[in-house]
Parts: C-alpha cells; structure tokens; sequence
C-alpha cells in the first residue's frame, strides 16, 4: 500500500501544530519519523489513525483520495496504530484483546471464541510466539504485550503499521525479535512508520525517513544517505555539537561504600563504592535489578541485607524519608508514574520534597516557596509559562528537570537518577547532561542508571554492570559500549 | 460562527449555582429571604456542612468514608449516657470528640496499615459502629439531657440571632480552609490524592497522613453528634443514617474530584448550602418529601453533569 499525506493543517485552539505536513510512504518500506518532542509526530499519526479529525489537507491510498474520519475508517484502510501506551485490558484474554469491538459470532450470535482462538494462535506462531491465546494479558511482559498489538494489526488485514517508540520497554533480545519480525512483514509487502527517539535503532531497521520540526515538514531521505550527525541537525534546525558534554568534574574521596547488599527476588550481594563529585553508571539489561538496587539505596524497597556506609558511617535507609535525611535523591524511572504530580501545578511540584525547609511549623512560608521555585526553574531552565502551570502541559525533557529541581532544591549529596534521559527530545537531553556534568564538578555524587549504552559510556566515570540480580563487574577504564555488552550479556 | 466559551474556575462555579437558586426561591417564596429563615437555613446546613468538611479531607487524600453516619450516633449516645451521668457538659464533649476521632482513626488505620479499599474497610465499620450503637443504647433513645450549658447552646442557642452550630461550622470552615491550603499537612493530602507513591518517594508520611484524615472526618462527625445531641435532646439509635451521602454529595458539588487531589474546602461549604437551601426552600414551598428526594438527586447528577466539561 502507498500513503500519502499533503498539506496536511492542525491547531488546538490558537496553536497550530501541524503546517502544510506531507508524508509519504512506499510499499514495503519501514519509513522512520524523528523529531523532538512537540514535532508534531503524534498528532501526525493521530490524524492518519482517525482519533482526531484534521483541518485541512489530503490523505491518498494507493492514489485514490480516502476520507479517515474515525478509528474504523482507518482501520478498514489498512491502518494499525500501536501507540506508546499499549491499548491492552490486563484481564481479557490475548484472544479478546485482539477481537475487542470485532468479536467473532457463531450463527446463534454468541461469541465464537474458539475460532477466535484458533486465528490468533495462528498469527502468534507467525510471529514466533508460543503462547496460549486464552491467556491473560496481566501475565504477559510488555515485550509480549507488543506482539500481541502486531498480531492484532495482522488479523485486521493493516498494510501499514505505525508504531510509536515501540522499544522503549523491551530488552535488547526483545528489540532483536521485534526487529526480525518487522524485516519479514516487510518482505510480505506490509509497511511500518516508526516512531523513536534512539537513532541508532532507526539506522539499524529504518529504510527512509522524514524529518519533522515544530509541526513543519523539513525533508525526507533514505538512510542510508545520512550521517547521526545531519539527522539530528535537521531534526533541531541547529549543529548542536558532540551529543556529549565535556567531562568536567574531578572525582574526590569516597563518600558511599556499599557492602554485599541484596533483596530477595531483585538483585544479591552488589558492592560497589561511590566518590565525591563522581559519576557512576549502572549498566545492565532488562531485569539485571539496577532500579531495584538505586531504589533500595533510596529505602523505597529497603534491601533485606548487607550494608550501606555513608563517609565510613554504617547506615540504616528504610525509607525514602531516612534516605533524604542522609542527602539522598532519587529521580525515578518513570516520572509521569513516580516522579511527578502530574495535574497539580510546578510550584507544589518543586517544593514536594523539601515542604519542612519552607514551613514553620508546619504553615507555608509563601515568602520562601516563590524565590525558591524561581530560582531552581531558572538554573534548570525550564520552559514553561510560568511557575503555576500544570506539570502534564510541559514536554518530556522539561517535566523531567523539574523532578531535577524537586531534588536540587535539597541540596543532595547522592542523587540517584534513573534513565534520566527516556523520552526526553535530542536538546534537552544534552541540556539534562549538562546539569549532570556541572553537579559533579560542583561535588555532587550520581549514579544513573541508563538502558541506553552510548549514554553510559559518555558520562560515566565509572560503570557497575550487573546481570541477572548480580553483579557483573566494574569498568574503571576503557569503558565502552562493547566492554559493557559483554559484561551484561555474560559472553 | 464563533464559539463562546466561558471559563468559570471550579470554586465559583458551584457558588453562582447556589446564588441562581437562592434568586429563585426568593421570587417563588417571600419568606426565603427573611431573617429567621436564613439563620434556620444556617442551622440546618450545620450537620451535614460538618459531616462535609471531614469528608473532603478523606476524598481529597483519594478515599472515602462511609462510617460517618455511624460514628456520629455512638458518640452521640455515649455523650448522651455521660451526660445522665452527670458528668460536666464541657468534660463529656470533649470525651465524644476523642471517641469520634478515635473511631474514625481505627477506620483509616485498618484503610492504610492494609492498604484496603477504603470503600469496603468503610462499609465495615459504619456497619460495626451502628450495631455498637443498637448494643450500647439497647435500641432505645436516651432522653432528658438537660436544660443548661455549652452543651444545650450548641444545638440550640445563638449570639446575636446566629445559631451556635453555624458559628461552629463556619469556624470550623476557616480553620480547615486554612490547613489544607496553608500547612504542609495539608498540602500532603493533596499529594497522597494526586499521586501517592510520587508522594513516598518525595519522602511525605503517606500512611500517616492516609490514617489521619479518617480521625479528622470521625472528629467531625462527633462534632456534629454533639449538636444533633443538643438540638434533639436525645441520642436516637438511629441518627446519622444516610449522612455519608449528604455530605460527599455536598462535597462533590463544590468540584472537589473524587478521585483525590482536586478541590476546595470552600466547594465544600457551598455544596452543603445548596443541599440545605434546597431542602429549605422545597419545605417552603410545600413540595412533598417524596419529590424532594428526586429534586435533589437531580441537582446532584446536573451538578455532576456541567462539572465533566472540565
């Protein structure tokens, strides 16, 4: 199937989101779509999915002018959208999941479930997976999860599957997977949109890609053609340099040592030790524990044993709040989820963690809480309107440093960030990098926690892999991307 | 065409609600508007304006309390059987005060030691308290309370023409307005409704402050046991029953979200006048207490109904 999308128009309200877009995709092809936050990617693909209706502009199938106006329309198309929320209810069966709004009837009109049973079983074992249809979907991983989203698409016939950052969850042997079973879909003629912020992945699957910026069209070119460097340069309308910082903090004296610490079912006797003004990756796959580690240092899950010394003090952390007490900091994996109170405004945001500093007894001090927030949205350059917008109308990257700035504000001596970076635009993550680098050189010890190899390899001083719940070992030196591979996978 | 949209914050939507309807009753009845109405008007909002502004805490941290009804007759029966035995007035309130929020924390301590449903772990106990009140009152009123003292002017004295319960609820309002918005206890009832695990991990008591709203909507119910106590001059078995509705109706008509995190107590005091300007003027009006009952079900799912443009 081909697509074309011209002169395509949005605003919500005042603002227009989408200017004279176009878009083409070729039969068979797996065309990437980049951008930053904010590009116009999603409502691009919601207008082609029929979740929102378009202002002005033409979509073509095969030639022929089609009308999308609703989600059946586009489905009857061809269309499959997998968004970045999975549409998936935990307690329906795959095959119910799958046939949800297009149920199967037998001639009496009841659900036919086991021919709805047998479809899906046969497109699972297409897709390579063995797994009982008349499972429930609570029990599945997300990489699963994601299959069962394709083989939906399948069974509804789609010609062209959109899908919006589909790794971001996956392990790199899930990644590997999906990435084969989009090659031979491909080679059946059907054609993919993909949607991620991780360039090495769209040069690694991506045939051709189109470049979009501030809701406008910037260009489009098969992959091949272009280096890292101009996609991004097209992608921010700027050179913005090396996608790493210089390095420019001098790591001190120890600070934390950490001694044979485990939890059961997370992660078993880590050690490891952390110095002043030092920044210590933790590297791993999907499930070697390093969240379940930092959130143990933290006292969210407090480790069942071994011991945490804080300037050659043994210390008890059972609670986030002991954690704090001790300098502690932890920006969490998922801000949306754990870092952020999404519909209240910046302000209590900021403050959030810091209300005894800007109390007296206990009643709010509003002299201290407005230079406070002030300061820290300004030395973390946030963009937003101002202190009182709601946090869910910010971006990624700038909701993500305002989780920064909740910590900031404490002054931390450990702050602990984990996947600092997801979701976050190419800009502001080097800006998020920046505020990294400046914290250490200033003696603020970090550890993150990173899925994404070239971001550890670039700013760590030094990098803890673990596997499986273990640990794996520590890279002082000649850290690399393959160094740390085989350390995590255990080669 | 061009579309008008007007923008009305949450706050004042629900006080232009109650001003059109007290501008109606005022045309459709001439004596809405006197005096002694309003202050009668003042007097009955009392009870379920206090019910409702423990209630907000609850649903503000995410919850909700269906104990209220319930604690509120025990601690009315207990103040009512310390009263016969002669205990000073002042002595036996503050005792019903500390049953009432005692009661409630054992609800909330149950609601977040556990982390139960509080709909459920609610259910249980107005269903416990009640039946403690049938045991502890053998199903029988206790009567013949007395005629003197602070505990006879709360339900039925007043200073200068208002009545000592509105003066309690309106207090009782500044106070907790205050708290929520101005303290940071306050602010973590917002953040345990808004998200609580961002909340544990911003480091804020969020077991504590789940149990403690449940021993301050308890501490307001037997707020207003003592009243109800003292205007009836009895404690009745069955007092209190239905006043959990009341008093989430009042709060979700003054905007507060019940999924936690979103409201004001100012809402809330509104919500609970419009519930009491209703019933007063339908009373005015010689409706029947069978419509009533539909009137005010449909002003609650209209309310329910312009809230969700939000």
């Amino acid at each position: 199937m081909m697509l074309e999308m011209s002169g395509i128009q949005k605003s919500f309200g005042p603002v227009q989101v989408l200017k004279n877009m176009q878009l083409r995709i070729l039969p068979g092809e797996i065309h990437a779509l980049v951008g930053e936050n904010g590009a116009g990617k999603s409502t691009l693909m919601k207008i082609l999915g029929g979740v929102i209706p378009k202002d002005a502009g033409e979509i073509y199938i095969d030639g022929k002018p089609v009308e999308i106006n609703k989600v059946r329309d586009a489905e009857k198309i061809g269309i499959a959208i997998i968004h970045q929320e999975l549409s998936i209810i935990p307690d329906m069966t795959i095959a119910e999941n799958i046939f949800l709004g297009n149920e199967l009837k037998t001639s009496l009109g009841l659900v036919d479930e086991k021919r709805m049973n047998q479809q899906v079983e046969e497109v699972l074992s297409k897709l390579g997976l063995t797994i009982n249809p008349k499972e429930r979907c609570r029990n599945l991983g997300v990489g699963q999860l994601q299959l069962v989203e394709i083989a939906k698409a399948l069974i509804h016939k789609a010609q062209l599957i959109v899908m919006d950052e589909p790794t971001s969850a996956l392990t790199d042997h899930e990644i590997e997977r999906l990435f084969g079973i989009i090659r031979s879909l491909k080679q059946e003629g059907v054609s993919f949109v993909y949607i991620s912020h991780r360039l090495e992945e769209l040069f690694s699957i991506c045939d051709r890609l189109t470049v979009l910026r501030d809701g406008e069209y910037i260009g489009s070119a098969n992959i091949g053609d272009l280096s890292f460097n101009q996609v991004i340069s097209m992608m921010v309308g700027r050179e913005i340099g090396d996608r790493f910082p210089k390095k420019t903090n001098h790591p001190g004296e120890v600070v934390l040592e950490v001694q044979h610490l485990s939890r059961a079912k997370a992660f078993k006797d880590i050690s490891f030790t952390l110095r002043k003004g030092e920044i210590l990756g933790i590297a791993g796959l999907m499930g070697a524990g390093r969240t379940e580690l930092v959130r143990s240092l933290f006292g969210a899950e407090p480790a069942d044993s071994g011991e945490i010394k804080l300037k050659g003090k043994a210390v008890s952390i059972q609670s986030p709040a002991d954690a704090m007490k001790l300098g502690f900091g932890l920006v969490t994996e998922d801000r949306k989820l754990e870092g952020l109170f999404l519909d209240f405004k910046l302000d209590f945001n900021i403050m959030a963690a810091n209300f005894e500093h800007l109390s007296k007894h206990g009643v709010l001090q509003n002299r201290r809480i407005t230079p406070y927030v002030q300061n820290l949205i300004q030395s973390l350059r946030v963009k937003t309107p101002s202190m009182y917008e709601t946090a869910k109308n910010l971006s990624g990257g700038n909701q993500q440093k305002v989780v920064v700035a909740k910590w900031l504000g404490r002054n931390p001596e450990i702050l602990i960030l984990d996947e600092p970076t997801r979701g976050v635009d190419v800009g502001a993550k080097r800006e998020i990098y920046e505020i990294m680098n400046e914290l250490a050189s200033k003696g603020v010890s970090i550890i993150m926690v990173s899925s994404e190899l070239p971001e550890i390899v670039g700013m760590s001083d030094r990098v803890l892999v673990l596997r499986l719940g273990h640990q794996a070992g520590i890279l002082e030196s000649e850290i690399s991307q393959e160094s740390i591979m085989a350390l995590a996978a255990g080669v | 065409m061009k579309k008008i949209e007007i923008k009305i914050p949450q706050q004042y939507g629900s006080l232009i609600g109650l001003l059109l309807l007290g501008a109606l009753l005022s045309i459709l009845s001439p004596s809405f508007l006197s005096l002694s109405n309003l202050m009668n008007v003042l007097n009955q909002v009392s009870l379920n304006g206090l019910v409702a502004i423990g209630m907000t805490f609850v649903i503000l941290s995410g919850g909700i309390d269906l104990s209220v009804g319930s604690v509120l007759a025990f601690s009315g029966a207990v103040l009512a059987a310390l009263l016969k035995t002669g205990l000073p007035d002042m002595l036996a309130i503050v005792l019903a005060l500390a049953l009432g929020t005692l009661m409630g924390l054992v609800n909330g301590a149950f609601i977040s030691r556990f982390n139960l449903q509080p709909f459920i772990v609610s259910m249980a106990f107005m269903t416990m308290y009640r039946g403690a009140t049938f045991v502890f009152t053998q199903g029988r009123p206790i009567t013949g309370l007395g005629d003197t003292g602070v505990f006879v002017a709360s339900g039925r004295g007043d200073v200068l023409g208002i009545p000592w319960s509105g003066i309690v609820l309106l207090a009782a309002f500044f106070i907790t307005a205050f708290v929520l918005d101005k303290t940071v206890f306050g602010k973590g009832i917002y953040a345990i409704g808004g998200n609580a695990e961002a909340a544990r991990l911003s480091g804020l008591p969020v077991k504590r402050l789940r149990a403690s709203v449940y021993a301050i909507s308890g501490f307001f119910a037997a707020l207003a046991s003592v009243i109800l106590t003292s205007r009836l001059d009895s404690a009745q078995p069955l007092a209190g029953q239905g006043y959990e509705l009341d008093a989430i109706a009042a709060v979700v008509l003054g905007g507060t979200s019940l999924a936690g995190g979103r409201g004001f107590m100012v809402g809330t005091i509104i919500g609970a006048f419009i519930i009491g300007v209703l019933n007063n003027g339908l009373n005015l009006l010689e409706v029947s207490s069978f419509y009533q009952q539909i009137v005010k079900g449909a002003v609650i799912l209209l309310a329910v109904l312009l809230d969700r443009r939000k």
